[in-house]
């Protein structure tokens, strides 16, 4: 595939995005500016920020990759994450944006004074927010193959982590936000097209189109992407299914890089306008992930969608079975190309490639790029504020320090998470991007999400509650994923990919039976005033 | 977070009538539906992990059981959603009626 468009539209999406950073650099001077955007970002485009923060790489490339190779067990994926919104809509955001200033430490930290549980907060943030990058990183060196071919991994992980750091650098959140914004226009077009394009490829027939998929040709062998169980299966299957269904549902609401999104919103209703914007948008997207998916499947064909050589780079291939050189050689002669690695994240380049040639493979390769980007600009500016804020300034500093020392580490902070991040990725590829950000969900919805619930809504839950909930969520999910076959393979003592089955109830049971071991009457006393805030927006911060 | 009203004024609030009403308004509405919608979509891995044949069954041309339930999600997503915003204006004249008369009281002590 031909390089030069695809770079030249990179630049363009670049180009347009440092512009808004530069014009955003100019209202980042407070820490107000640079983590909340002033709070003045309206809720139709939050709404947009949200899906462009949300739909990450793991979605585009992850989940239409795992469509196009299991099909109904990939679209799983999609359904889950939007149906978790609902919880952000009906449990989280409003009381956040009520409550809260800057971070989700904020709001526990309203009616559990001290240092342990904002610490403990902002350490989950942190592991929550690192697990996601990692994911996003991963997706920089599957697509790299196609926009940069000549650059290789590396070169392209750090220009994306150079480029994220310009961005959080000078144009805090008010610059991300927009870069979030231009980003899920920019996907939601491309899915919606690609789409079109490969339903137009069955004449516009959706019975066509289905029947295609349900007959999608395997390694010689017909498998019906439409039916369960391709890639849950066995004894564990239905476990498994469920473990991730509820890591999905419930761990969205736990997400910090979601949640500070409504800190940027002037008001509740504007937050609860923004989720509603944003299930919209997001809802689209993945109903377009099945057609992508499928149609990568059909029309790409389940077997071409992998790293691909292509007659000039395959000259130095050895085999060592001259009989797989020979189907290789024919591979060749056929196709113009072999597939040495099958990788399911380029199944929605390789089918813009089939469907628009290059010019739209190379589009779809910037999107994806941009995609990274923005994903990866956010959860930098989360994790750079919950360091900031939460440990160096309310734990560290004790509430002291001006606002210039304020932003000085926060953007320090970014510089580390960055390179951290750049490092990370670098050593983890080849991983499908849906499938590591899942396990980030994982985490959030046992280390998070009980203890944001039972801080909104139960009189007696305490401080002692709110460090044993989150350090039992984090510690089993973090322990469960370090035993599980991701890790160990066969070797595995914990049977399930994802920990969430387990790990959602233990954190739960830590943040009761922590509350139950000791009385806080200091948080009792502050529940009234939390529930009259969040509910009716009394003295939220504005 | 500004201390522009005591400790007292909190509890005094929390108490109100008009408070309590808004309150149980919103759990009414919003415990059955996280509920619910808790349980459709559990619904959905429990069905095609215990009973993948039944799943597996076409039902709308060659488009199976599984990926139905899977599509009716979404519009479950969606009708909850547009009945809770519709709900959550009730919510919003309560909430800022409570909000104006703080605001009033609180300049009415400070002056």
């Amino acid at each position: 595939m031909n390089a030069q468009p695809s770079l030249v539209m990179f630049a363009v999406f670049v180009g347009i995005t440092l512009v808004v950073t530069y014009w955003a650099s100019g209202k980042s001077h407070t820490s107000l500016g640079f983590y909340a955007a002033h709070r003045r970002i309206g809720g139709l485009q939050n709404g947009w920020a949200i899906a462009g923060d949300y739909v990450s790489a793991a979605s585009f490339l992850g989940i239409t990759g795992l469509i196009a190779f299991y099909g109904f067990d990939g679209f799983m994926y999609s359904v889950g994450w939007l149906v978790a919104y609902l919880a952000v809509l009906l449990l989280v955001a409003e009381p956040l944006r009520n409550t809260g200033k800057f971070t989700v430490a904020d709001l526990m930290s309203f009616r559990l004074r001290g240092r342990g549980v904002r610490a403990i907060a902002a350490l989950s943030t942190l592991a929550i927010t690192l697990f996601y990058l990692i994911a996003q990183m991963v997706g920089v060196s599957a697509i790299v193959n196609l926009l940069l071919p000549r650059f290789g991994d590396i070169v392209a992980i750090a220009l994306v982590g150079v480029l994220m750091l310009v961005y959080v650098l000078f144009g805090g959140m008010l610059a991300t936000t927009w870069v979030q914004i231009i980003k899920a226009g920019l996907l939601l077009v491309t899915a919606i097209a690609l789409s079109l394009l490969a339903i137009g490829h069955f004449q516009f027939s959706l019975g066509h189109f289905f029947n295609a998929a349900a007959a999608v040709a395997t390694g010689g062998r017909e498998s019906n992407l439409l039916q369960p169980g391709l890639l849950f299966h066995g004894k564990l299957g239905a476990w498994n299914l469920i473990s991730l269904g509820l890591a999905l549902v419930l761990g969205t609401a736990g997400l910090p890089h979601i949640l500070m999104r409504f800190f940027t919103v002037p008001s509740a209703r504007a937050a609860r306008t923004s989720v509603a914007w944003a299930m919209v948008l997001v809802g689209i997207f993945y109903l377009t992930t099945s057609f992508m998916g499928l149609g990568a499947a059909t029309i790409v064909g389940k077997d071409h969608i992998g790293r691909r050589m292509y007659a000039g780079q395959a000259i130095g291939y050895i085999s060592h079975h001259p009989q797989q050189q020979q189907v290789l050689d024919t591979q060749l002669k056929r196709d113009g190309y072999i597939v040495p690695t099958p990788d399911s994240n380029l199944a929605a380049p390789l089918l813009a490639q089939q469907l628009g040639g290059s010019l739209l493979a190379a589009f779809v390769a910037a999107v994806a790029f941009a995609t990274i980007l923005a994903v990866v600009a956010g959860l930098t500016i989360t994790a750079s504020s919950a360091f900031a804020h939460d440990i160096w300034f309310s734990l560290v500093r004790n509430g002291y320090g001006d606002e210039t020392e304020h932003l000085f580490v926060a953007r320090a902070t970014a510089v580390v998470v960055g390179a951290l991040a750049i490092a990370l990725s670098i050593a983890l590829r080849g991983f499908n991007v849906a499938f590591l950000v899942g396990l980030a969900f994982a985490v959030a919805a046992s280390a998070n999400v009980p203890v944001i619930l039972l801080a909104l809504s139960w009189r007696r839950f305490s401080r002692t509650g709110a460090i044993a909930g989150m350090l039992a969520g984090l510690v089993s999910s973090l322990a469960l994923i370090a035993i599980s076959p991701v890790l160990m393979g066969d070797r595995a003592i914990f049977p399930l990919e994802n920990p969430g089955i387990i790990s959602i109830p233990i954190g739960l049971a830590g943040a009761i039976l922590g509350t139950l071991f000791a009385r806080d009457r200091e948080s009792e006393a502050m529940f009234d005033q939390l529930q009259v805030r969040a509910t009716t927006g009394i003295g939220a911060e504005v | 977070m500004k201390p522009h009203v005591g400790q007292a004024r909190w509890e005094a609030l929390a108490a109100e009538p008009e408070f309590r009403a808004l309150l149980r308004a919103r759990r009414r509405f919003v415990i059955p539906a996280t509920l619910f919608f808790i349980a459709y979509y559990l619904a959905l891995p429990v069905s095609v992990g215990f009973w993948p044949n039944v799943m597996s069954r076409p039902v709308l041309g060659p488009v199976t059981a599984a990926y139905c339930f899977g599509l009716s999600q979404f519009a479950m997503a969606w009708i909850l959603l547009g009945l809770y915003l519709r709900r959550a204006r009730r919510f919003d004249v309560a909430a800022a009626q409570m909000r104006r008369r703080e605001t009033h009281e609180l300049l009415d002590e400070q002056r």
